[in-house]
């Protein structure tokens, strides 16, 4: 076969859990500084240079960012939030991130998860919060044919070998 | 197959992103109430076949608890709205009303 889905864990991902109220000019600065980047609209993501912001939830983004760096932004936006209430955890062992590359990844997807990751639906930049198989999992689309995966690390030998599994059975060719 | 609107994220959730939470808009009756209505507050539940109110959890997604008001014979969904509200939006009354009309239940109608 020529055509392959290549899944792949990306391994070490920094990852910072932030909630607060996020129509707050202190937690929209907070994660301005902390990344670059605005806070992305619902279930959409923003990304550049190695970082990213994720929307999970009306009180809740997570930060994607260097392994490395995960430590100090937690303390980082604590101080930035000073008495504002909030939450700043640091997530990035808690969480295994996984690659799904290849011409009929969207349908790799779509044979565990009962998300609508049809092309036309779920474009660069749309993530979602699911579940694939029987586990908790966030998808996003970083192009065309190019997803990525963020599951719990306590189950990410499952979802990767799930995954892997269903690229091996191959395309299923209904998008 | 069940698919709920959660009004929080947007996403059209599947039945098994869900966490079903049993009927909506039920009083708490708590310590020092009447007996009558502790009872009624813990164990006595409507049973419709037809337009029902329940309280479910988008369990696999954003974590909040919202209401959704359908019709447990058809699984045709009449809408889903904040778990914040003390009675449905007159939109979701409006959608029953068009369906089902003279439609009650419990106080609601």
């Amino acid at each position: 076969m020529s055509e392959v889905v290549n899944v792949r864990d990306l391994g070490s991902q920094g990852m910072v859990t932030l909630r607060g109220d996020m129509s707050s000019k202190a937690f929209k600065a907070a994660c301005k500084a902390l990344s670059e980047l605005a806070i992305p609209d619902r279930n959409k993501i923003t990304e550049a240079d190695g970082k990213g912001i994720v929307w999970m939830s009306p009180d809740e983004v997570l930060l994607l960012l260097p392994h490395a760096d995960a430590a100090a932004a937690v303390a980082q936006f604590a101080a930035a939030m000073g008495a504002e209430h909030h939450l700043a955890v640091n997530v990035s062992d808690a969480r295994a991130l996984i690659a799904v590359e290849g011409p009929f990844a969207a349908e790799v997807l779509a044979k565990l998860t009962p998300a609508d990751v049809h092309p036309a639906q779920f474009g660069p930049g749309d993530f979602r919060r699911t579940r694939l198989g029987q586990v908790a999992a966030a998808i996003w689309c970083v192009a065309p044919g190019s997803y990525r995966v963020i599951c719990f690390r306590s189950v990410a030998d499952y979802t990767l070998n799930l995954l892997s599994a269903s690229a091996e059975a191959g395309p299923v060719r209904h998008f | 197959m069940l698919i709920l609107e959660c009004p929080y994220c947007g996403v059209h959730a599947d039945e098994t992103e869900l966490a079903p939470g049993g009927e909506a808009h039920l009083k708490r009756f708590g310590p020092g109430s009447d007996i009558d209505d502790f009872e009624g507050y813990l164990f006595m539940r409507e049973n419709p076949k037809g337009l029902h109110f329940e309280r479910w959890r988008h369990a696999y997604g954003c974590g909040k608890w919202f209401l959704a008001a359908r019709c447990t014979a058809t699984l045709e969904v009449f809408g889903t709205y904040p778990a914040q509200s003390a009675e449905p939006p007159q939109s979701i009354k409006d959608a029953i009303t068009a369906k089902r009309p003279g439609w009650s239940w419990r106080d609601f109608a």
